[in-house]
């Protein structure tokens, strides 16, 4: 038992090592460090021509994407070398945030399900940040229940073969700043409701796609909506036959949850250094019994996902697939960092309620903490849905009963109370 | 990297595993449980002889010499099949204790009879309710004669020698006692898990040998519950995944509402969260192992991060099985109360939560204290 690299390993962090402090964007180290739980932390520069310059030295250079095939613009790297190149990175990898869903998604659903033409047309300015893609695939009316999905793609009868959507996306991160897309469209409300899917991809200029930057309840807007009225796509943009469409998208959620090492951050660290310094009328606050009991039971959590992801970083060095023991990452760590921030403002009495940064402590991070972590919760799988997921596919136990299994999607009721 | 048992290691799991399976049954248990005798004497002789008890203990004083992370995983079938055996007094602690600390005499005296087993030790250091700390030690040595009362005493009604801290010119130190010497009397515990029996003992002028450094006691005694944490931690870890093995089984065969109750979120939910804190307290308590097996100077801060998050894990765990079996997890009958008392006591074993949180807290801040008093 030991964390020590391979040699193999070895040679391979010192040379990422080495490339990355001949060309990291040094100027900018301070600001990402002072980067939080909302945005990568620049100021000085706009974020997204400083992620793009990133990214485009990184490929020119051959480490972008590093788990994709060379062809298409990647390394051709192993699982456990594209986990040291994160580790080697740091503070770096906060500019590749734009393009996580691109990377770590949309190309390897493309890669997936594409013609090789339209694979060497999308993949490489995707691996090099040219293009930045958003995934279409939440709806007002389809969060955990995705298949619930009611935006339509209707085919011509035209001749031409094309596509005609109407519908409405939400929860789109990035749909404002991107060129790409992938969508998921039901195609047949005649069949059940897994089965009458269809995926395609597109570009987020053609006519009919309008962005809507959602207003989030932190004052922030990451994510968005996005309306599709009259969208034409070609047949040659669908991915998959049509009606797979499901099987399709568990290509992109596979990948989702294979995106390992990234470690999910749960605030403990920032938290124990401002309890270190805090002055309360009987002393540090790191003095008294019941700031260290809780204190304690946050380090925990804290140790157990980091040294939880040492155990899926081995088993990918062994060149095993980790086991299931990852799934529980962000249900740990959402609800650790939203607990921790509700603490870290009690600790602050009444003056917690400041989120000014010029006043309040620590630069009210643990005010940004509050206010964003409740998405934490919800995004990318809420905590009951990962909590399913553990269940079912980890323990083994029956999936729930479904009322909507088996009937035609247009017949499923769609109001509660009426 | 590799932050994993090597193959051999788990091979070694998987044959304790087959042999506990085979020689500690949940009625094996049970007979302990509802028996006169205070531990599995049959089960403790083959732990000896299978070489299981003496894994960490040197070729040249009667063990096998493998080493900590072998001991670890053993550990772990121990805690999974609730062995009522004195393992953890006498293996975890009073042979740590002696490896730590003995002269090459005592080792020769004493390592080689606990690693067969024919021999059982304990550590006896509390003295009463409360915490236990350096300021708790009242027992008092002069002039070679041990006088106090410790308990409870973990196994201290069956063992034969004792690991003691008390005072000498107001100095703690430690002190080997032999039980079964003059001035030693000793009276077994009713308490919440009889399949690891605890006892009070009063010496009353009983010969004791110091062990140690005189007046060291009280950093040896620390370093021993570190390592004990460890060890312990695999237990808790063993018997969180048998628990939660418990509740899912129930919750696939146990049908209610014409559905298996495994089916309703309800009970889905609290098994997903016993997996999370069971696989929480298994990367925490690989993290001890490592620092046990290469003596890092982490060991303190692993020790307490693996003792805490599996004492919370342990519990969580063996309540949740209950509740998951409803009322029939609360008869005598089903076995979730042998997990439930054992998670309970092994919470208390080495000192309680509250005491290893405070200590978490402690080291965590002496780390972030070092890179500036260097």
């Amino acid at each position: 038992m030991n964390f020590d690299d391979t040699p193999e390993e070895a040679a391979f962090r010192a040379t990422a090592r080495a490339w990355i402090e001949a060309n990291a964007p040094k100027e900018l180290e301070a600001e990402l460090k002072q980067g939080g739980f909302a945005n990568n932390g620049l100021k000085s520069v706009d974020p997204i021509v400083a992620s793009k310059a990133w990214q485009k030295k990184k490929a020119e250079a051959g480490w972008a994407c590093l788990h994709w095939p060379k062809e298409y613009g990647g390394r051709g790297a192993t699982p456990i070398e594209r986990v040291i190149w994160g580790q080697e990175e740091g503070v770096y990898g906060a500019l590749s945030g734009l393009f996580i869903i691109g990377h770590g998604m949309c190309g390897p659903t493309v890669m997936a399900w594409a013609d090789e033409e339209t694979k060497q047309r999308l993949l490489p300015p995707l691996a090099s940040g040219e293009h930045i893609w958003c995934q279409l695939f939440s709806e007002p009316a389809g969060g955990s229940d995705l298949a619930g999905l009611r935006t339509a793609a209707v085919q011509t009868t035209d001749g031409s073969g094309d596509w005609i959507i109407n519908g409405q996306k939400i929860w789109t991160s990035g749909a404002q700043h991107s060129d790409y897309g992938i969508v998921i469209t039901r195609t047949d409300p005649n069949v059940p409701k897994h089965k009458g899917l269809t995926m395609f991809w597109l570009d987020m200029k053609t006519p009919g796609i309008e962005v809507r930057p959602i207003k989030q309840a932190n004052g922030q807007s990451g994510f968005n909506e996005v309306y599709f009225t009259d969208v034409r796509l070609k047949d040659s943009q669908r991915l998959g036959a049509v009606g797979q469409g499901w099987q399709v998208s568990l290509t992109t959620l596979m990948n989702e949850r294979l995106s390992i090492g990234s470690g999910m951050p749960t605030g403990f660290p920032e938290l124990f250094d401002f309890c270190m310094n805090l002055q309360t009328e009987d002393g540090l606050a790191i003095d008294d019994r019941s700031v260290r009991s809780r204190l304690a039971q946050y380090a925990v959590k804290a140790s157990g996902l980091k040294y939880t992801g040492m155990r899926a970083i081995s088993a990918l060095s062994k060149g095993e697939t980790p086991g299931p023991e990852n799934s529980i990452g962000k249900l740990v760590a959402g609800a650790a960092m939203q607990e921790l921030a509700m603490y870290a403002l009690d600790l602050q009495g009444q003056g917690g309620v400041v989120s000014d940064p010029e006043i309040a402590a620590a630069g009210a991070r643990f005010q940004q903490m509050l206010l964003r972590s409740p998405a934490t919760r919800v995004e990318g799988g809420t905590d009951e849905i990962l909590r399913n997921i553990i269940a079912e596919r980890v323990l083994g136990l029956p999936g729930d009963i479904r009322v909507d299994k088996d009937v035609p999607f247009k017949d499923i009721p769609t109001s509660g109370r009426g | 990297m590799n932050f994993d048992f090597s193959d051999d290691q788990k091979q070694l799991r998987d044959q304790a595993r087959r042999f506990l399976a085979d020689r500690c049954a949940p009625a094996a248990v049970r007979a302990i449980l509802e028996g006169p005798e205070p531990f599995d004497r049959e089960l403790w002789k083959g732990l000896g002889e299978m070489g299981f008890l003496g894994a960490a203990i040197p070729e040249e004083y009667g063990g096998v010499g493998l080493g900590h992370l072998e001991l670890c995983v053993i550990a772990e079938e121990l805690g999974r099949a609730v062995a009522p055996v004195p393992v953890a007094s006498s293996i975890y602690q009073a042979a740590e204790a002696l490896m730590l600390a003995g002269t090459e005499a005592q080792k020769q005296a004493w390592l080689p009879k606990l690693a067969s087993g024919e021999v059982i030790g304990t550590l006896a250091l509390a003295e009463g309710q409360g915490r236990v700390s350096e300021k708790s030690v009242k027992a008092i040595v002069s002039g070679g004669k041990l006088n106090g009362v410790k308990t409870p005493v973990a196994d201290g009604d069956v063992a034969d020698l004792a690991i003691v801290t008390a005072r000498e010119g107001g100095k703690v130190s430690l002190y080997l006692v032999d039980l079964g010497g003059p001035g030693v009397s000793r009276e077994v515990l009713e308490t919440i898990d009889p399949t690891r029996s605890q006892a009070a003992i009063a010496f009353k002028d009983a010969p004791a040998e110091l062990l140690g450094v005189a007046g060291d006691g009280w950093r040896l005694a620390s370093e021993v519950l570190d390592r004990a944490a460890i060890l312990i931690a695999f237990e808790q870890v063993g018997g969180s995944d048998r628990a939660l093995e418990m509740g899912r089984d129930y919750a696939l065969d146990r049908m209610a509402f014409g559905r298996p109750i495994g089916s309703f979120q309800a009970v889905k939910h609290i098994l997903a969260d016993m997996y999370v804190s069971a696989t929480l307290a298994r990367s925490n308590a690989y993290y001890g192992a490592w620092a046990l097996s290469t003596g890092s100077s982490e060991l303190p801060v692993a020790a307490a991060t693996a003792r805490v998050s599996a004492t919370q894990a342990f519990q969580h765990c063996s309540k949740n099985n209950i509740q998951v079996h409803g009322g029939m997890g609360f008869t005598w009958a089903f076995d979730c109360h042998l997990y439930y008392r054992r998670s309970n006591n092994l919470a208390l074993a080495l000192g309680s939560q509250s005491t290893w949180e405070d200590l978490l807290i402690d080291r965590l801040r002496q780390r972030n204290d070092a890179p500036a008093a260097a």
